[in-house]
């Protein structure tokens, strides 16, 4: 369990860079990078359209304008900007430039300049006659819909995942154990309903970037704010049609991420440029650019039908899941997938049986991508809230419903491809958030006068840790000269400080300081392979790649040593950061290996280990949300939030307790301010962040966070994972809130003062 | 770099006339504070900035408080005598405005004369005794100078007469900093009530109580009363921060709170 | 045209295009620090100093600014020093992206009112948006290094 006696790990050290971060360094890429031509996109006003002409001329001739390229200009090989391990689950449906242009935003033309007002200028250079076609703009009446997003011949998906161009189909999925229809027959009580959740927005504060130029070899050098070196490497490779061994691809600091940038959204472009001119290109995307030809959450309708006795017990439940991809099909399928894997066996504690089936569409609108709980928060919202109309209808206290259904350590796990839960705190975070928050006095409806009343709701959550059975976590450790260490990693830290636990992690095994371990990364030339740091993985499969990497160089440490001492390596062994001849009590230091290792040696100092994981252990958590809500304005203010975290062993209790924050914080914008609507041509209104509203520190209420520990032993120290769980909690319990204050479900999101204020209460 | 507004000569006037003359030529734009400027792609010839022009100050006699074009919304937030006579309301009204660092750029005259519907400044000055020193227009009314159409005359301070009086400011936003949804201002100025009802979204509409509703005082009822005769007569319509649903729902809702919480001021 | 700030102390002339905007310029001048998260002067990222007070430098010119003195973060090294350790004790920094910008409005916070209460902070540093840290990590960073510098005050009296 947590021990005592770790060093380094579970404490809350300082991130590596964070002076560098705060005293405002030039860290990321706009700030280290050389001149470079300015690389700016012509988009399509048009949701559906072909280019029927497109004249660059006069664009070509401005001066400052170096080259003006369009779908003439570019391969006819599709690529798929995912970035997913390979061969991934999304389509190949993406040109660089294509001229069927399938969103309002949808890159026409691709300028390269030498000054940002000469790429602006030539922008408006060119000119392009587009024949119109009807777009589809209605999600629900995409499927088979004759109006086709992709009707391209050369559409083709690596796997056959239910993908079909010809019905506007990304993919499908479907799931189920036992008869759902004969339990739901059987049950006192059924419920059926539907939810809808929008297109929100990462909106990291740092946009899409990226720098191309040639190297030294003549190689393609791309420095990208990215969450996915080396998966950027190969959808440059596919979109530009050149070895990966010509490619090389790092990234810096980057300025947020939450998903967006596991998409190579803008790396491709300044990437032509570069190949064409042999010159140094930088893209950066505008914030409009960002909010609507970026990557955002998959817009959803959730159906679902719950089975229940009398007495709570929820015995079935089936979910019918419709996911917008938007015009391409960035992590369609994947995404969809955690809307019922990762929302139903929350309920395995009771659930007889149940039935997953999903569609994912195209539509003429910005493509989607990876955000931060990619699905699973779309489903729990729905799940988690049905589950409290239940408990609303039936009368019984949502959390006394939970406790009596909810998943325990050692279930098996039918809906989540049979796993069972090794580790598993879901209960106690349950009773712990119950007394954090003050349930008993908060959940009673209190009216404050002034049309103003208080009110509470409760979600609970369990997301994975990587993606069992696919991704590969890799680290490399090296002595250094002067005994210290050195890692070298393919994660991405993205200001989770992942950088940071890795080498906490390090600094546990080889038993020395977390100063002493400098990291590195990460850069395909430099770094071992790892898939990136997405879908809750890094501290738990890069974790154990850290273990099994430190266990190696212990052993290399120790022939090293052995041959200092003259004895066989068998004699030796590693302790207290030094290696020791039990036998004889003589020990060497870390600076005598490393210097031993400099001179006449034969055992590199260094291991480098992969890690998989077969199973993608849950954390789990409760969230608690109270609420002021104005009943004369339909205001809400959040008054307390209250969250109680399994996430196995924090390595580091400080991060992890900003992960939940931040990740709280996210999910009240998107439950009740942030929205995504869009004219009837398409566009979307809120594209910038004076419309697309965040939470400023007003909006959030007091947060309280805590952590239940469990230990899971399949992961580094027993740790899962923390960065995405964090965000599905408040919708749930929000909309609960708002349900105790008004009488009203509200079963779309965001809910805005004025749906509270103009919604008829149900029959 | 951003390239959303470009222009080629950048001038800062030594007096009035000057930049009045400026002001009258093609392609020339005054920029004040930039905040709004900047969100809209413009492209003119000459920027005239009038920062050199002293404008930048309050002043306050005994009767009024002359406050120049370019004071910041962050001065006349922070100033004493704007908070003692405003009951509070100045603050009440700017806190909310994106945040400290846009309230220390946008000015008085910028938000004055571009007379946006959602402006919280607006609405609060209108419920004061305010008027508008144009520099060729003299003195208006800023209820009148609302209405007026844009022109090329340069808006020189904002004059508040003292009167004795009380006011009382509220909003509804969906977010905090967001524009709002609605404003209402309020105010007792002598025997006077006057309530400003702003962020239709269409431009502040002044109520004046013509029908006596409010001549025994303000009480529950009255305010009540009240809110019904603006919720009859405040026309609204539907935009990015409301529906007109919605602003309709709303008008008596504010009109009647920040009624009473003028009530608690007298 | 021909401008001259006082840039982090230091006279800097130069000659600049009409319409540039003072994020340009003090990047321009290796001022990295300050950095654009919007085109819409929403989210506080490009605050900088302006003749001490806090202002968005994405919606100042740098025109505006000739004659007279500009901080931005690389020029507070010290002021900030002593206190984003507190912040970093809470690994609020998160991405960093927002943190010039918050840093520097801190600066003027404290600088302005010195013993700013819970609710004080809050409203100063509203227009400073992080889209990471859920905003309340800054917030105990800010209380912690307030509580401690008066613990220090009230030791050496």
């Amino acid at each position: 369990m947590n021990r005592p006696d770790y060093q380094s790990v579970g404490k809350s050290v300082r991130k590596k860079d964070s002076l560098q971060l705060l005293l405002g360094k030039p860290v990321y890429t706009d700030d280290i990078v050389p001149d470079a031509l300015v690389v700016k996109l012509l988009r399509s006003p048009h949701a559906n359209a072909i280019v029927e002409t497109i004249d660059t001329s006069k664009a070509k001739k401005l001066p400052g304008v170096v080259d003006v390229y369009t779908w003439e200009d570019v391969p006819n090989e599709r690529f798929s900007n995912a970035g997913q391990t390979y061969p991934e689950t999304s389509p190949y449906d993406r040109l660089i430039i294509d001229r069927h242009v399938r969103f309002v935003g949808d890159v026409v033309a691709i300028v390269a300049a030498e000054t940002e007002e000469a790429a602006e200028k030539a922008l408006g250079r060119i000119k392009v006659t587009y024949n119109v076609l009807e777009p589809v703009l209605d999600f629900r009446a995409a499927k088979d819909n004759p109006v086709l997003v992709h009707p391209e011949d050369n559409w083709h998906m690596l796997c056959d995942l239910g993908g079909d161009n010809t019905r506007n189909l990304v993919g499908g999925t479907a799931d189920s154990d036992g008869d759902v229809e004969a339990v739901l027959a059987d049950c006192d009580i059924v419920l059926e309903r539907t939810y809808h959740t929008k297109a929100y927005n990462q909106a990291m504060m740092e946009t899409f970037r990226t720098f191309t130029q040639l190297d030294r070899y003549g190689r393609l050098h791309v420095i990208s704010s990215t969450q996915i070196v080396f998966h950027v490497r190969r959808i440059l490779s596919n979109a530009l049609g050149i070895s990966k061994s010509r490619i090389r691809v790092e990234k810096p600091r980057i300025g947020g991420g939450f998903g967006a940038k596991q998409t190579a959204v803008c790396e491709v472009y300044p990437a032509f440029v570069t190949m064409k001119t042999g010159r140094p290109a930088m893209c950066i995307f505008s914030r409009k650019e960002a909010q609507t030809c970026g990557s955002p959450r998959h817009e959803m309708e959730i159906s679902v039908r719950l089975g229940a006795n009398n007495d709570g017990r929820i015995r079935a439940l089936a979910v019918n899941t419709l996911s917008n991809s938007g015009a391409y099909g960035e992590h369609g399928w994947a995404t969809v997938g955690l809307t019922g894997h990762k929302s139903i066996p929350l309920y395995t504690g009771s659930l007889e049986a149940f039935k997953f089936t999903a569609d994912v569409v195209y539509t003429n609108m910005q493509p989607s991508g990876a955000y931060r709980g990619f699905g699973a928060t779309q489903g729990q919202f729905a799940v988690e809230t049905i589950v409290n109309e239940l408990a609303e209808k039936l009368g019984i206290d949502p959390i006394v419903i939970r406790e009596q259904n909810m998943v325990r350590e050692g279930m098996a796990m039918p809906a989540y491809y049979g796993e069972v839960t090794n580790s598993c705190a879901l209960d106690r975070c349950m009773e712990r958030c119950a007394e954090l928050f003050d349930w008993k006095a908060k959940y009673p409806v209190r009216e404050m006068g002034n049309g103003k009343v208080r009110a509470a709701g409760v979600g609970m959550s369990m997301q994975g840790s990587g993606i069992s059975g696919i991704d590969v976590g890799s680290v490399t450790v090296k002595l250094n000269d002067d005994g210290s260490f050195m890692m070298l990693i393919g994660a991405a830290d993205m200001g989770t400080g992942c950088d940071t636990i890795l080498a906490q992690m390090v600094a546990e095994h080889m038993e020395c300081s977390v100063e002493n371990v400098s990291v590195f990364g990460a850069d395909t030339d430099a770094s071992p392979y790892d898939s990136g740091s997405y879908a809750s993985s890094t501290t738990y499969v890069t974790g154990m790649a850290v273990e099994k990497a430190c266990t190696q160089l212990k052993e290399k440490l120790c022939a090293i040593a052995a041959d200092v001492l003259e004895c066989k390596p068998e004699e030796l062994q590693f302790e207290d950061g030094c290696v020791l001849r039990e036998s004889t009590g003589q020990k060497v230091s870390l600076q005598e290996i490393a210097v031993k290792s400099q001179c006449s040696n034969r055992e590199a100092p260094e291991a480098t280990a992969m890690h998989s994981s077969p199973v993608s252990p849950p954390p789990f958590m409760v969230g608690m949300a109270e609420i002021e809500l104005d009943r004369e304005t339909g205001v809400v203010e959040v008054l307390n939030y209250a969250a109680v975290v399994d996430c196995g062993i924090p390595i580091n209790p400080a991060l992890a307790r900003i992960q939940v924050e931040g990740g709280i914080v996210q999910g009240i914008g998107h439950t009740l301010m942030e929205d995504v609507t869009r004219t009837a041509t398409g566009k979307i209104r809120e594209s910038s962040l004076f419309t697309y509203r965040l939470p400023t520190r007003l909006d959030t209420g007091r947060i309280n966070v805590e952590f239940e520990n469990s230990y899971e032993p399949t992961g580094p120290f027993g740790a899962k994972s923390i960065g995405e769980i964090v965000i599905n909690t408040p919708a749930p319990a929000l909309t609960q809130a708002i349900y105790r204050a008004t009488g009203v479900w509200h079963r779309e999101l965001p809910i805005l003062p004025e749906h509270i204020l103009l919604a008829k209460p149900e029959e | 770099m951003s390239v959303i507004i470009t222009f080629q000569k950048y001038v800062r006037p030594q007096s009035l006339e000057e930049a009045w003359e400026l002001n009258q030529k093609k392609r020339h734009r005054i920029v004040a504070g930039m905040m709004w400027l900047k969100m809209g792609k413009h492209s003119f010839g000459t920027a005239i900035d009038l920062c050199d022009l002293g404008l930048g100050e309050i002043e306050e006699t005994e009767n009024e408080f002359r406050i120049g074009a370019m004071v910041t919304l962050r001065q006349m937030e922070k100033h004493p005598g704007l908070a003692a006579y405003s009951c509070g309301a100045v603050e009440a009204a700017f806190k909310d405005i994106v945040g400290v660092q846009f309230r220390n750029g946008a000015t008085l005259g910028g938000s004055l004369w571009r007379r946006m519907g959602f402006s919280d400044i607006v609405a609060l000055f209108m419920a004061m005794d305010s008027y508008v020193e144009l520099f060729e227009g003299g003195v208006v009314p800023l209820e009148e100078f609302v209405n007026m159409k844009y022109d090329k005359d340069l808006l020189v301070r904002l004059i508040v007469k003292k009167q004795p009086g009380a006011f009382a400011y509220q909003a509804v936003r969906k977010q905090r900093t967001d524009l709002p949804s609605l404003n209402c201002a309020a105010a007792k100025l002598g025997n006077e009530y006057r309530v400003v009802v702003g962020s239709r979204p269409a431009r502040a509409m002044m109520l004046r109580d013509e029908q006596g509703i409010l001549a025994n005082g303000i009480t529950e009822e009255s305010a009540a009363s009240f809110a019904e005769y603006a919720a009859s007569t405040v026309p609204v319509s539907g935009n990015m921060w409301g529906s007109a649903e919605y602003r309709k729902a709303l008008v008596p809702v504010l009109t009647r709170r920040t009624l009473m919480a003028l009530g608690e001021v007298l | 045209m021909e401008i001259k700030i006082k840039l982090n102390g230091k006279m800097v002339s130069d000659d600049i295009p009409a319409d540039m905007l003072l994020i340009d310029f003090v990047r321009a001048h290796n001022c990295f620090s300050v950095k654009r998260g919007c085109e819409t002067s929403s989210c506080g990222l490009c605050t900088v100093l302006l003749d001490d007070q806090p202002v968005l430098s994405c919606s100042t010119l740098a025109a505006r600014a000739n004659g007279h003195s500009v901080y931005t973060l690389e020029g507070l090294q010290e002021e900030a020093s002593e206190f984003v350790g507190f912040i970093a004790d809470q690994g609020a920094e998160q991405c960093g992206f927002c943190n010039p910008g918050f840093v520097m409005n801190t600066i003027a916070l404290l600088r302005e009112n010195p013993d700013p209460t819970d609710e004080e902070i809050l409203a100063y540093l509203s227009g400073n948006l992080c889209r990471c840290s859920g905003y309340v990590g800054q917030q105990r960073g800010i209380r912690n290094f307030l509580n401690s510098r008066k613990a220090q005050e009230a030791e050496r009296e």
